[in-house]
């Protein structure tokens, strides 16, 4: 890969975000924003049993109501394929029966009628009067889990041989509660047929899958479906892949021929949106006397729907986490009468870690030892899973910095040592990864007359400052200011850009804007060398340049800016498009790339009062070239208080007998609040990752989660002398 | 939400003539009464509530707060809670009630909800507000799923073999340990209710939750003059920091004389069916010393005939540290 070119300017810059303004003024225009002439409301219902087959659905009553256009159901609207996803394509979507596939319930609610009319109030009302006759069977939702299918993920060694005679061992066993995804703005669709094209207005954190899949499910070409996610209210994966309600909207103004708008509720974003699902995990670990790890199992399973096989990947980051010769991941399902469960930040990595960096903490008690100092004595020199270097690793760096921030070498190690105005303080640490990888990601690129450009791409933002680093990236190469950067994103007429996942887009787009830069600069020297009474007409275009926006003889001082030359030109722009290979997935990579990271977390215990709270949190990252500190430190705080909802609060439950989520609202699913977070001290190790693009830039969205909770609940125990081993932790076990 | 006529009472009777044209004050009833709306409005939505009339009672002049001639402090039934925790004369001399009502819901809760409101809100068990659950809150001989189910957050105290729902209000509790009265006023006249008796026990019919009859208007509540060198304290529990119901909470009052406990009022939220005050265990505490051993006896006797479900077991030693600290903190 190419290494940076001269002047760095944009990059590394503090921004604000060049969408605030749109955004605190209320002009952004999200999803539920859109409202188009004739627009009608949709209502879903959905079953209220978790288990059994729909024996009558009797809209009579909902559909004399005032208002209502139509009470739709299994067989008002031609059936719609189902999907076999791929990455590739991309195809995807975690629940891949469309909506009224067939009458048997196979989840709580899972949607069974739609009520379509002019006001959104109306569409409830003939919603809630729809009666449905059910079957009903006794639903699994039993939270202890046993593994199908299990297989293995990774192996190296003897792993059960050497923790047979390993000199000090721990086995232990963790689980996760099912979280489900909060972000403010539910999921939406405005759904408009005009009779040959169909748009979608979608809450959709990668429009161009959302687009191929809803083409296939309703056998539509894809160059008919049209989808636009211009600002999104946030998604934390549970907006990656399509869900049922975008093609009900779709097959109702279809039907009716008006639009229609589907906003989901809050409760419903309990039911058939995705969630994290509830994970159990057994990590063994043998070690030798000193501390140095020679065994590491992990075995974990998650709970999956009846239909779908959604793998939450808790063994991505064991492999190369740490140095041990012998080592065996293996993962499995167990299927319940729950909703298909999708990413949520993090997926895989961020269980994993909780579970491996819970363990290494009580392999640090075991052993007598600092888990920091373990931490060090297992750092390895290359990816031992993959027998391959890192493309760039300093954990250690994170390590030790963040010990020093937070003045770890004051700790005594005995439990419930440390206190500080009448409370017992509890410190604790650990370590994290997640992968850096790149994404299939096309760009193009607009230089006008006017001294602008404009650079587009059917990639999102989400919320963690897209927009601006995209302005960043391109003011950058093209030598001016941000404010010249026009960005246009979230809609599929645009080339077909990256998911907004996996912490991949910021990496994706720098070598295809790279490329559109460079395309146009080529257009623009063409034209320039063709054109008459331009300073460089007649000249041999391999003698010219374009670099830093400017075009430029290789051996003379000449050189002029675009908008100079496009002047002279008298064209109003130029346009250039580039488009960058993708490396996730890549079946033998020559580097491992990955970002790490490491917390430091102060509790205080009052026990008394059985009080706990996060009282602080330093936390470094090694996340390669940080492009603008703002925007990066903004989605890692982000990413800790989650943290602090996974290992404190959060927890989505199941009821027993009829497998609802039953606490499907924001006053009893339980996340954190402002006054739960204390000041999180954030630092960046920046060494950029050159392997991975050419500004050395890794994406940030996950990291700060990874980790997280594992530091929290190892704090915990050095107050409190209580290993927790299930999340969310509940005040009753400190008792 | 089911379509209701929304009107504005020209005056009191004219909105007790209107509550009165409902069979029951409780559950089910037809005609609602509306101040701050942030119970009623949600349950509506819910389909909880299903009210065919909504009565505005805002504009009836029973906002104020001010101290009344015997020195009572009078708390009109449309104070806003934040008014209310705010008021000169709350935070001088009914600590404890101001505290509390700090701690429950959020800033824009409390400038919208109401001093009556707050007394008549409802449970939050989950099943209650879920249409498609049982609940025999919602229709007497349904049965309880909460029994067999979710359950952690509900009481331990009060409750029958058909309703462990628990009363969630931060501020009723602090006001039953003030001794408080509910003013109301009916279709036959008005009549004093002390709080200590305006809620009732499940039993078997866990949809009659309150004394009030159709058409009863609360107009204000009284809090008898503080005693004189009383001390205060409102402690409330919870999973996260804010913004919360509580697991357990406690307002605690209390007057020494000779370094011994002369007088020692107490109650307890997010335990039971109702705000609950032991007169027993303010018994034991008095003329003792205000150290663990007494608070803990009086914590003991408080609780004395819990009964936790599968989930809450842990509210009872919960519930008792929370006294004793308040106490702590309050003597202290």
């Amino acid at each position: 890969m190419a290494q940076p070119q001269a002047a760095i300017t944009q990059i590394g810059q503090a921004r604000a975000r060049i969408d605030g303004p749109l955004k605190v003024t209320g002009t952004a225009r999200f999803t539920s924003d859109h409202n188009l002439p004739g627009m009608l409301y949709a209502v879903p219902v959905g079953a209220t049993i978790a288990k059994g087959r729909v024996t009558a659905i009797d809209i009579a009553r909902a559909r004399q109501m005032p208002g209502v256009r139509a009470i739709m159901k299994r067989g008002d609207f031609p059936p719609m394929s189902h999907i076999t996803p791929n990455f590739v394509e991309p195809l995807m979507a975690d629940e891949t029966r469309p909506p009224f596939d067939d009458d048997v319930i196979r989840y709580y609610g899972q949607y069974v009628a739609l009520a379509v009319a002019d006001t959104f109030e109306q569409a409830k009302a003939a919603a809630d009067a729809v009666t449905v006759s059910y079957a009903a069977e006794t639903p699994n939702v039993d939270p202890h889990l046993a593994a199908e299918n299990t297989k293995v993920v990774s192996e190296r060694g003897d792993a059960e041989k050497a923790y047979a005679g390993a000199a000090v061992t721990l086995d232990a066993q963790y689980a996760i509660a099912p979280e489900t995804h909060n972000p403010i703005e539910t999921h939406a669709t405005v759904a408009n047929w005009d009779g040959d094209e169909l748009t979608l207005y979608e809450t959709s954190q990668a429009v161009v899958n959302h687009r191929n899949v809803l083409a296939d499910m309703l056998g539509l070409p894809r160059h008919k479906v049209r989808v636009i996610a211009k600002f999104i209210g946030s998604g934390f994966g549970g907006k990656l892949w399509p869900w049922s309600q975008s093609p009900l909207a779709a097959a109702a103004s279809i039907k009716l021929g008006q639009p229609v708008k589907l906003v989901l509720s809050r409760p419903m974003m309990f039911h058939a949106v995705g969630h994290r699902p509830r994970i159990e995990q057994r990590v063994r670990l043998g070690a030798t006397r000193d501390g140095k790890l020679v065994s590491l199992q992990h075995d974990y399973v998650n709970t999956t729907s009846i239909l779908d096989d959604y793998e939450e990947n808790c063994g991505e980051a064991t492999p190369h986490m740490y140095s041990v010769p012998n080592l065996r991941v293996t993962s499995g399902l167990a299927k319940r009468n729950i909703g298909t469960p999708t990413s949520m930040r993090g997926p895989g990595a961020v269980p994993g870690l909780f579970a491996t960096e819970s363990a290494m903490d009580e392999l640090a008690v075991k052993l007598g030892m600092d888990p920091l100092q373990l931490h060090l004595l297992n750092e390895p020199r290359l990816d031992e899973g993959l027998g391959v270097p890192f493309s760039s690793r300093h954990l250690k760096e994170c390590l030790t910095l963040g010990a020093e921030k937070f003045g770890w070498s004051n700790r005594d190690p005995h439990v419930g040592a440390m206190k500080r105005d009448g409370m017992i303080l509890g410190w604790g640490m650990a370590a994290c990864s997640w992968l850096a990888a790149r994404l299939d990601c096309s760009v193009s690129v607009e230089l006008r007359q006017d001294g602008t450009a404009r650079v587009a791409s059917a990639s999102q933002d989400i919320g963690t400052g897209t927009y601006t680093v995209m302005a960043q990236m391109a003011a950058e190469m093209l030598g001016i200011a941000v404010e010249r950067v026009e960005v246009e994103i979230g809609d599929t007429k645009l080339p077909p850009g990256a998911v907004s996942g996996g912490s991949m887009l910021t990496a994706s787009l720098v070598a295809p804007t790279e490329e559109a830069i460079a395309a146009a600069g080529k257009a623009l020297i063409a034209r320039l060398v063709a054109g008459e009474n331009t300073p460089f007409s007649g000249a041999e275009p391999q003698t010219l340049a374009f670099k830093q926006g400017r075009i430029m003889a290789k051996d003379a001082q000449t050189s002029m800016p675009f908008a100079a030359a496009l002047q002279t030109l008298q064209i109003a722009s130029i346009s250039g498009q580039g488009t960058g290979q993708g490396t996730f997935g890549a079946q033998r990579p020559k580097l491992s790339s990955h970002s790490f990271g490491a917390h430091f977390v102060e509790v205080t215990w009052r026990p008394e009062i059985a009080r706990l709270r996060a009282s602080r949190v330093v936390s470094v990252f090694d996340a390669g070239r940080i492009l603008n500190p703002l925007a990066a430190r903004n989605q890692i705080e982000g990413a800790i208080v989650m943290g602090i909802g996974m290992a404190l609060l959060e927890g989505t439950e199941y009821d027993a007998a009829s497998g609802a989520p039953i606490n499907a609202n924001l006053a009893d699913y339980v996340v954190a609040t402002n006054a739960d977070v204390p000041a999180l001290d954030v630092h960046f190790v920046e060494y950029p990752d050159y392997n991975l693009n050419a500004l050395g830039a890794r994406g940030v969205g996950e990291i700060g989660l990874a980790g997280a909770a594992a530091a929290l609940t190892n704090a915990v125990y050095h107050a409190t002398g209580i290993r927790v081993r299930e999340l969310p932790l509940k005040l009753e076990d400190l008792l | 939400m089911q379509t209701f006529d929304l009107v504005r009472a020209s005056d009191r009777p004219a909105a007790i003539a209107a509550g009165a044209e409902s069979a029951t004050a409780q559950q089910g009833a037809s005609v609602r009464f509306l101040a701050g709306g942030t119970t009623l409005i949600d349950l509506m939505k819910l389909g909880v509530e299903r009210p065919e009339r909504v009565v505005d009672i805002n504009r009836l002049g029973l906002d104020e707060i001010r101290k009344a001639e015997n020195g009572d402090l009078f708390v009109g039934a449309t104070a806003r809670n934040s008014d209310l925790a705010h008021h000169p004369l709350v935070r001088a001399d009914y600590a404890a009630l101001s505290q509390a009502i700090l701690a429950g819901a959020s800033t824009q809760l409390r400038n919208a909800a109401t001093t009556a409101g707050n007394l008549l809100q409802r449970t939050r068990c989950m099943y209650f507000r879920d249409l498609a659950s049982a609940c025999n809150k919602r229709k007497p001989g349904s049965g309880c799923p909460a029994i067999a189910g979710a359950n952690r957050m509900l009481a331990i105290l009060g409750t029958s073999n058909a309703c462990i729902a628990n009363n969630p209000s931060d501020m009723a509790v602090a006001m039953l340990a003030y001794d408080a009265v509910v003013h109301v006023q009916g279709v036959a006249g008005g009549r004093q209710i002390p709080l200590a008796d305006f809620y009732v026990l499940p039993g078997q019919r866990p949809d009659i939750e309150t004394m009030l009859a159709p058409g009863e208007l609360i107009t204000h509540v009284t809090l008898p003059p503080p005693k004189t060198g009383e001390r205060s304290v409102y402690l409330k529990l919870r999973d996260r920091a804010s913004y919360e119901f509580a697991l357990v909470s406690t307002a605690v009052a209390v007057t020494l004389a000779d370094g011994k406990i002369a007088n020692a009022r107490f109650a307890l939220g997010g335990v039971g069916a109702r705000p609950w005050r032991v007169r027993k265990a303010e018994d034991v505490l008095r003329g003792s010393a205000p150290d663990e051993r007494a608070f803990r006896n009086a914590a003991d006797t408080c609780l004395d005939g819990a009964r936790p479900q599968s989930h809450n077991g842990f509210k009872i030693e919960l519930a008792k540290r929370c006294i004793v600290h308040a106490f702590k903190q309050v003597t202290s």
